[in-house]
């Protein structure tokens, strides 16, 4: 056999393995709306964790960060702290949100505005920024996937071709089976994952130096520099780690499919053992900068830093390894794309598209445009795939920009009860067209800082003043609730 | 609705002014440390360590869960 078709037939069998499993799990439960999108909110610690789990660690962290690493330096070290802070946040936010969520029976991020603000016009406005800054992440997923393919085959299959597998691979993988299936998937990627973090991060510096204390040592000797901030970039120094870190640590749970785990969880109490315990997690990471690090002396050059993992793992072990490593890499791309795609089609059908076009729409009306928006919204973010050139790290840096937007709307949401719509509505709105502006003008970063923290920070200010200067409104969290039948009867799973 | 502790904030504040904010005290290559960059060292030293600030604010939070507030 050919050495790219063993590597090949491996990751498809991964694949494979992984959509069997995902299809199994999701047999024998009748798909409603609640159990395709919350599963019934009957998941514990270990599945809530898993899920999580199951989102945190994708493509990004594993060709991005290494990538990062390789052609930048030192800023990367920002992934380790936002992720580590995130959890943080999370400790204090995630149990809040739970609460609503338990009185109201919310299914989404924008139900959670709805309901709180009482305004339909920010919960759609919520939608939809939320939408659209999926689909960035989802375009990383898929370049993932791509260059995963592309490098397995020893470059035989390009990467658009590799791209539409993807593509279809993601886009049924959804269909059969909603949330639980990537829970019981992320099981899977996980094990395969740390197995291939774990040997590739310890293996590749001793195959090429006899360790990483000695190839540290080779690699500080020869580009010192590059392992500090500002690393090889000349403007991401320290104001910039700092704003880009705080950025991301908020933004991390505003994600629409990071927001709507907190709704499987059984108990607020769940959420916040699994802050305490998620952190542990983010010990993987330095493994994959290993890796990027490795690659700066052995394959100097590489024009693109997101092909440097795999480029060094086809070129020290045998190609079934590469199978394995390619197989662990596909699968995190596809549960956290899975999950995005699902969230995003939820939110655009759910809670923009019924109250903004037509709100007479029954639920499963709702389910059934959501599947079809399941495959327009992957086809966008294909399409953005195949035509951009941005790298894994820079596509979630202008996604969080977006995403963290949400930040000050969420916490005055849960803890200020003078935070009136009109200034959340215009908070929003001001921190989105900052971020983009800035970012499309290429200001990013804008003055040393990250252009999205800039936002944010815009978007704090814009939010409190025009809070204070509306009248103050109903607190739509102080409401007796009102609890959904649906709730009652998803209990039971 | 209920603001946080102080005590479990506190404790929050500590990750967040050892990896974010103390950044040009610990961002430097030497000494290596067990063969690791300085700062690089440093992170993995407070992943666990951020952990074990959260489990202190979960026993905070706890004490006070007790008192019936949930389950």
């Amino acid at each position: 056999m050919k050495p790219s078709l063993v590597a090949l037939t491996i990751i498809f069998g991964i694949i494979l393995l992984g959509a069997i499993i995902g299809i199994c799990s999701g047999r024998r439960r009748q798909m409603d709306l609640e159990q395709w999108t919350v599963a019934g909110r009957g998941f514990g610690v270990i599945f809530v964790w898993l899920l999580m789990a199951g989102e945190v660690y994708t493509t990004f962290a594993f060709l991005g960060a290494s990538g990062w690493a390789y052609s930048r330096g030192g800023p990367t070290l920002y992934i380790i702290a936002y992720l580590t802070l995130a959890y943080v946040i999370s400790f204090f936010i995630l149990p809040e949100i739970w609460e609503a969520d338990r009185k109201f029976t919310l299914h989404t991020e924008s139900d959670f505005f709805q309901q709180r603000y009482g305004s339909k016009s920010l919960a759609s406005l919520v939608a939809i920024v939320g939408v659209i800054f999926i689909v960035p992440y989802l375009q990383l997923q898929l370049t993932g996937l791509g260059i995963i393919v592309e490098v397995a085959s020893l470059h035989a299959i390009s990467r658009p071709l590799a791209m539409l597998i993807a593509f279809v691979i993601v886009a049924g993988f959804v269909f059969s089976s909603g949330i639980r299936a990537v829970a019981w998937v992320s099981v899977l990627k996980d094990s395969l994952m740390l197995i291939a973090a774990f040997s590739i991060g310890i293996g590749i510096p001793y195959h090429y130096f006899g360790g990483i204390r000695p190839m540290f040592k080779a690699l500080t000797q020869a580009k010192a520099a590059h392992l500090t901030m500002p690393g090889s970039t000349t403007n991401l120094g320290h104001p910039w780690y700092i704003s880009t870190v705080l950025l991301t640590a908020f933004g991390f749970y505003m994600w629409p499919h990071a927001f709507g785990s907190v709704f499987t969880a059984k108990s607020g109490d769940t959420l916040r053992r699994n802050a305490v315990i998620m952190p542990l997690y983010t010990i993987t990471l330095p493994l994959l900068f290993f890796v990027g690090f490795t690659a700066i002396l052995v394959l100097p050059g590489l024009k693109n830093g997101d092909l440097a993992l795999l480029t060094l793992v086809s070129q020290t072990f045998p190609p079934w390894f590469l199978g394995v490593v390619g197989g662990a890499g596909a699968l995190t791309a596809m549960v956290p794309a899975a999950i995005l795609i699902l969230s995003a089609a939820t939110l655009f059908a759910k809670n923009f598209f019924r109250p903004v076009f037509k709100p007479a729409m029954k639920d499963d009306e709702v389910a059934r445009l959501a599947k079809v928006m399941v495959v327009v919204i992957t086809g966008i973010a294909l399409y953005f795939a195949i035509y951009s050139s941005t790298t894994l790290v820079g596509l979630l840096l202008l996604a969080y920009a977006g995403i963290a937007q949400f930040f000050p709307g969420v916490v005055c949401g849960l803890y200020w009860k003078r935070a009136t719509t009109a200034g959340v509505f215009a908070g929003i709105v001001a921190g989105v067209g900052t971020a983009m502006a800035l970012v499309f003008s290429k200001h990013d970063p804008f003055i040393g800082l990250n252009a999205g923290f800039v936002a944010l920070c815009v978007n704090a200010v814009v939010t409190v003043v025009a809070s204070v200067l509306t009248p103050a409104q109903q607190d739509g969290f102080n409401e007796p609730g009102r609890r959904a039948a649906a709730s009652a009867a998803a209990v039971s799973s | 609705m209920k603001i946080p502790r102080t005590g479990a904030l506190l404790l929050a504040c500590v990750p967040f002014i050892a990896i974010c904010f103390s950044v040009p005290l610990w961002d430097r290559v030497y000494p290596l440390v067990l063969g690791l960059p300085f700062n690089l060292f440093w992170l993995i030293c407070w992943i666990p360590l951020t952990s074990l600030c959260l489990w202190g604010a979960y026993r905070l939070q706890d004490r006070r869960a007790a008192k019936g507030t949930s389950e």
